[in-house]
């Protein structure tokens, strides 16, 4: 569905891994919007969200993958917080779950940190699930480097750009490294021996290959320092959670990697 | 004796005292040290691999900074036949247990404990690895 891809592109994304929600139906939606709705106007009334005007809250299945997306809005009909659970290709962990369970272990939000802990609290209590920002390392964030350099896309666009964090400084440093996108898939496609495979060894080449080069211009070495952040033209991803889609075609692989992370948190 | 890699400068050789153990530092956090403690390991000689030599693995409290992954770390323990200690600095708690792990192992390596000796460490760890 392109009108609501292109809802998700663009977007600064708050990543969460959630534990299996107890008794979650599809057929219940109308009740569960109707019951937020009111725990969001009961927070409100407590002083607990900020901002003006009624609320409306609608959820929503998707046919992609298991998504529903709660929004609250406000009564101008503007878009203030939206979120949504997905789940892509997480059939190791649905598999070893009771029956009462769904598994939707990615939650994604964008809009006031207040409206997302006030969702997810109601969610917890509602479902008896557990809500936890989800963190990325830099190990995985390397993964995610080398794997969207690999991505054809079809306009070069934007250059790839790590960032890395310097530590043990008494100010904060961080290095940005940018490497135009044709000179990194070069590079990536003489480290990758099996189209479509990755593995960990061809990860560490590749960025040890970047790691080199700056070292050899500029004498620091980037291996001693966090990388926090990769962006690519398929999406941009930083180590406190935050995503960003910019690609309609990968969206779906992006979904994929960032489920399994969030299982492997949940585990 | 504190040093950020091998080999030793071969000026103060006539002044070291001997080597009983020899405690490779890697910080999960960064994937410089374990490559530097890849390049120094090439300095180090044979016999110290009979147990007298150990990699200690720092700043594992938090699993979100992680750069290096654990599986290079336990191959390197395996290929080197060393022990592979745990240790989170930060913590007053676990900085003093390791601290006295490693005395423990340096009293052995040295020979002070009758009857136990560093070839110890390495059969120890072959028992564990095939149970």
């Amino acid at each position: 569905d392109p009108q609501k891809t292109a809802f998700l592109l663009r977007k600064q994304w708050t990543l969460y891994s959630v534990t299996p929600l107890y008794r979650f139906s599809n057929a219940h939606l109308r009740d569960y919007a109707r019951l937020l709705s009111a725990f969001i106007a009961a927070e409100k009334q407590k002083g607990l969200a900020g901002g003006g005007g009624a609320f409306k809250c609608f959820f929503s299945p998707s046919q992609l993958s298991s998504r529903s997306p709660a929004s609250p809005k406000n009564s101008e009909e503007k878009l203030i917080w939206s979120g949504w659970f997905c789940c892509v290709s997480g059939d190791d962990l649905s598999e070893n779950v009771a029956e009462d369970f769904t598994c939707l272990p990615l939650f994604l939000a964008n809009g006031a940190e207040c409206y997302t802990s006030i969702v997810g609290s109601w969610f917890q209590k509602t479902f008896d699930c557990c809500f936890r920002h989800l963190a990325i390392s830099p190990l995985n964030l390397s993964w995610m480097a080398a794997m969207w350099t690999g991505c054809k896309v079809d306009k070069t666009t934007s250059a790839m750009e790590l960032v890395f964090s310097v530590p043990c400084l008494p100010q904060p440093l961080d290095i940005s490294y940018a490497i135009h996108p044709e000179d990194a898939k070069a590079l990536w496609d003489t480290v990758q021996k099996t189209p479509g495979e990755i593995t960990q060894e061809e990860v560490d080449v590749f960025m040890d290959c970047l790691y080199s080069h700056f070292h050899r211009h500029f004498k620091i070495h980037l291996s001693a320092t966090k990388l926090v952040k990769v962006s690519t033209a398929i999406a941009s991803a930083h180590c406190d959670g935050i995503i960003k889609f910019l690609q309609s075609q990968y969206l779906t692989g992006v979904l994929m990697l960032l489920t399994e992370l969030a299982i492997s948190q949940i585990q | 004796h504190l040093a950020t890699s091998l080999p030793l400068p071969s000026e103060r050789d006539h002044l070291r005292p001997r080597i009983d153990l020899i405690a490779f530092m890697i910080d999960i956090k960064s994937k410089y040290s374990l490559k530097n403690v890849e390049a120094s390991l090439a300095h180090v000689d044979a016999s110290f691999f009979l147990g007298k030599v150990c990699f200690l693995v720092t700043g594992v409290g938090r699993v979100n900074y992680c750069s290096v992954e654990m599986n290079a770390i336990w191959k390197l323990g395996e290929v080197y036949c060393s022990p592979v200690l745990f240790c989170e600095l930060e913590l007053e708690g676990i900085r003093v247990a390791t601290a006295q792990r490693l005395v423990r192992m340096l009293q052995i390596c040295a020979g002070h404990i009758p009857g136990v000796s560093a070839l110890c460490f390495g059969s120890l760890m072959r028992n564990s690895a095939d149970d």
